[in-house]
């Protein structure tokens, strides 16, 4: 059983969620998320979604932009990233999943970043404007390296699309909790509970809910039909004026753990 | 006979594609069906024809260009897209992609826009069939294209300016896509070039296609045979691809795409994705672009605005990879020489993006030797650059 299917395992046995923070690789600089991640996981992050910062980020919005834009002016490519999860597994067992687009994937080859990101200790690889009808070539391949493909659901997605996108990834099911970018939301998006309840019922898949979840409130509103929560731009929000980005995001994502139960 | 494309997945050979936020794809597959059904339905074919011809003002004229034949030793018939409304071909698509969001009941277009030129005639459609209309702009256009943005906000459209990347086109794209996923419900993005997910390559193509049809009956009427070439400038491409689409079956007709080497090849300072690009994928498609080695996209320089990005349409990829059309590049120096070649001997000023056409005629005059017949994609007239031009001999 792979790292995340046993943390899926365990999160469903207790009916909670996993909180699973997003970081941009490369921002804060590598020598700052390399003492952030160990205690995130001390104050209760179970799995970590690392983006790779991509120059036009068409899923995201201005505070995940942002964070692109700083990573990849400190110079930080695909390569950088797999080098820095390779660094991690000196010291952490915690799931990581590599959240991409499409172009540096295909510009590495998907074979050849599948071996390499498997080599380097990355448990999954989510495309972000994959969807699974272009996603053949990169599930095949991560396949033969025993990687994790997580594709995405969002409320728009059909029954049929559903099947689909799930019929393709391994892991969990990634549940866009919106129809819109990424980015801190006052409200939790309605369509977030309806989604999760959808996709229960058509997959066995963990699902996993990302996009605007800005509060514990809003954690431990989808704590019961999620397994997993991602925060990201909620947290980036804090880290842009953070004087010390380590201990601000503990602050921050401590009640997001307290509200989700865990671990 | 080349089977049709693309492919019921949206590919030409390996290129094209899907490559958006999941959110995106019902409403791509539900414009797919409509597009379908409704470019059957001669109901829409007459309304848009009628369009057409009564307030844009097609067909448009097939001018053959005597001093500029005669220095060239070249028969250089002008395809004349500058004579439409709005100074443009992007009028084709606009009136057709416009006319299509209401048909679906969709509620709200929006647009991005380089030069400005697609913009205007998205919103110059919007008005005419009442639509509320978003335009996003580069902040780096909004300022070097300065009347396109006001002529958008006198036809009651909103230019929203994009701080985001390089600030032009590319980063337009990019926010125009970022709010189709956000009220994708009831918007309809009206894409200005054959690039972006399927079925838009294919949309934008079939609408444009119109300058290729008319140009090939015209210039049988005219010279009794088929060109030896035609020839059109390639941003996005997607004049170039309304051109070629009417040759694709004569194999005896050469096609030839003019991109934008901006200060140079060798600079790094140009916009030159089928020549000086590789492989990747930008908006949705896989197709050719500018890009470091490890995928991030690169930034890009043109004189001309409507050049100034850095992929192109997938089908222009395919026929590149297949050699069925040839793409070069010539200078912001070269073209701007050609707007003025053309100014003095023909007394037309032409957009700077069919300029880079123009200023290739030379080279292909000399290796098709005398007598030889090229058709030529004049796709906007040039009074948006008249200021660029301008500032430009200013600055040697």
């Amino acid at each position: 059983m792979t790292r995340l299917e046993s943390l899926f395992r365990r999160v469903r046995s207790r009916g909670r969620a996993a909180l699973m923070p997003f970081l941009e690789a490369g921002d804060p600089d590598f020598e700052v998320l390399e003492r952030m991640v160990p205690a995130l996981v001390e104050v209760g992050a179970e799995a970590l979604e690392l983006g790779v910062p991509f120059s036009d980020p068409v899923a995201d919005g201005p505070v995940l932009q942002r964070a692109a834009q700083r990573a990849l002016h400190r110079g930080v490519r695909l390569r950088d990233v797999l080098e820095f999860v390779r660094g991690l597994r000196g010291h952490t067992d915690v799931p990581v999943a590599l959240l991409s687009y499409a172009n540096p994937l295909v510009r590495y080859g998907w074979e050849a970043f599948c071996r390499d990101a498997a080599a380097a200790g990355v448990d999954a690889v989510i495309p972000a404007d994959v969807p699974a009808d272009e996603g053949e070539a990169l599930a095949s391949a991560a396949r033969r390296w025993g990687l994790h493909t997580v594709f995405l659901v969002a409320p728009t997605s059909t029954d049929r699309r559903v099947r689909l996108a799930a019929s393709l990834s391994t892991g969990f099911l990634y549940c866009v909790s919106l129809t819109g970018t990424t980015g801190p939301r006052d409200q939790l998006s309605p369509e977030a509970v309806q989604l999760l309840r959808r996709v229960r019922q058509l997959t066995e898949l963990p699902a996993v809910l990302g996009f605007g979840i800005a509060s514990p409130e809003h954690a431990r509103a989808v704590a019961q039909e999620a397994d997993g929560v991602i925060v990201g731009s909620a947290l980036y929000r804090v880290l842009e004026t953070a004087e010390d980005p380590v201990r601000a995001a503990v602050d921050f994502l401590r009640p997001f753990s307290q509200a989700l139960g865990g671990p | 006979m080349r089977a049709a494309l693309p492919d019921a997945r949206g590919r030409f050979g390996p290129f094209g594609g899907r490559y958006v936020p999941e959110t995106l794809l019902s409403a791509l597959a539900a414009l797919d069906e409509a597009y379908t059904r409704l470019s059957q339905d001669a109901s829409f074919r007459s309304e848009l024809d009628a369009l057409l011809r009564d307030y844009a003002g097609r067909p448009t004229p097939l001018y053959l260009a005597r001093r500029l034949s005669e220095q060239l030793g070249a028969r250089v018939y002008l395809k004349r897209e500058d004579l439409l409304h709005t100074g443009a071909h992007k009028i084709n698509n606009a009136l057709g992609q416009v006319l299509l969001a209401r048909r679906m009941g969709k509620r709200r277009v929006i647009a991005e826009t380089g030069a400005g030129q697609h913009g205007v005639a998205t919103a110059t459609a919007a008005a005419m069939l009442g639509l509320p209309c978003d335009v996003y702009m580069g902040r780096e256009d909004v300022e070097r294209q300065a009347l396109n943005v006001y002529r958008m906000e006198l036809l009651g459209a909103r230019v929203i300016p994009v701080d985001a990347g390089s600030r032009t086109l590319k980063d337009a794209i990019n926010e125009a896509l970022r709010d189709w996923v956000t009220n994708v419900r009831d918007t309809f993005y009206v894409i200005g070039s054959v690039v972006g997910p399927h079925p838009y390559p294919r949309i934008v193509r079939d609408f444009q296609a119109v300058i290729g049809w008319e140009a090939r009956a015209q210039v049988l009427e005219r010279e009794g045979r088929l060109p030896d070439a035609v020839v059109a400038c390639v941003g996005g491409g997607s004049n170039a691809m309304g051109l070629f689409a009417a040759f694709l079956d004569d194999s005896g007709v050469r096609l030839v795409g003019v991109e934008a080497a901006g200060r140079g090849l060798h600079t790094g300072q140009h916009a030159a994705s089928l020549t000086a690009g590789s492989p990747g994928v930008l908006h949705g498609a896989y197709t050719y672009l500018l890009q470091d080695e490890a995928g991030q996209v690169l930034g890009t320089h043109s004189v001309s605005a409507g050049l100034d990005y850095p992929a192109v349409g997938p089908e222009h990829a395919y026929l590149k990879e297949t050699g069925r059309a040839e793409y070069v590049a010539v200078t912001d120096r070269e073209a701007l020489e050609a707007f003025h070649l053309l100014a003095r001997l023909e007394g037309i000023l032409p957009a700077l993006e069919p300029a880079h056409a123009l200023a290739y005629l030379p080279v292909l005059a000399t290796r098709l030797g005398p007598g030889a017949v090229v058709v030529v994609g004049l796709s906007g007239r040039g009074d948006k650059d008249v200021d660029t031009v301008r500032r430009q001999e200013v600055l040697g």
